[in-house]
């Protein structure tokens, strides 16, 4: 499942949700990210999506883990929209035999999340608007995985 | 009538979000269109590391133009 939603979610009920009904899976690993404050420069956190394309472009990822890591399924639910800091941003869950697998497609997933993902990010502050950009780390740690 | 979508830093600049472009046929007419209306937007839209999905679909280069095709304008994305 890949869902964009634009209210705050709880991951706790995410995680029980994904994880019911499950007789094969030997490992779900999940991550969830947090709006930061940022020592109160990001007030807001300001997340743009184009409906539609985005949840494609990150459904071509997603495919591409599945066959990756062999999963059994996976999740993602992205905010969009004003985001308070201590809001969740980002849920990922994945589910596999293993727990190799399921750690790493979920840091796979999150990779390509946070560098590469059809998102425009701007953050409000006490000094006005600024556009964010992926950092070097963010590139960095994508092409760990040769992308 | 194209519909014309622009993301991110795009839309502040160009202040707007969405409009409808009449008369187009392909992207490379409509580009000019949008610079001879907005020549600091056209500037932006011809920049390195803007891509452009038409129908959702990304495309490289010029391309054809359906009637009621939706041309997003995609700027270099931030991810989440």
């Amino acid at each position: 499942m890949i869902r964009l939603v634009d209210q705050p979610f709880d991951p706790g009920a995410l995680l029980t949700a994904f994880t019911a009904e499950r007789r094969e899976t030997g490992a779900v690993a999940t991550f969830t990210g947090l709006a930061r404050a940022e020592a109160g420069q990001a007030q807001i956190l300001e997340l743009e999506a184009y409906p539609g394309f985005t949840e494609g472009q990150i459904g071509l990822i997603a495919d591409e883990a599945r066959t990756r890591f062999a999963l059994h399924d996976l999740t993602v639910v992205h905010r969009v929209g004003r985001i308070s800091p201590g809001e969740a941003i980002v849920f990922v869950a994945t589910a596999a035999s293993h727990r190799r697998a399921a750690f790493e497609a979920c840091d796979f997933l999150m990779d390509y999340l946070k560098s590469r993902a059809p998102f425009w990010k701007k953050e409000h502050g006490p000094g006005g608007t600024r556009w964010i950009e992926p950092t070097a780390q963010d590139h960095a740690d994508r092409e760990r995985w040769g992308r | 009538m194209a519909r014309v979508l622009l993301f991110g830093p795009l839309r502040d600049l160009a202040g707007w979000r969405e409009q409808a472009v009449d008369g187009v046929t392909s992207l490379s007419a409509l580009r000019e269109r949008l610079a001879a209306d907005d020549a600091e937007l056209g500037a932006a839209l011809a920049r390195a590391g803007v891509q452009v999905a038409v129908d959702q679909a990304l495309v490289r280069g010029d391309c054809a133009l359906a009637p009621a095709a939706e041309v997003a304008f995609l700027p270099p994305m931030s991810g989440g």
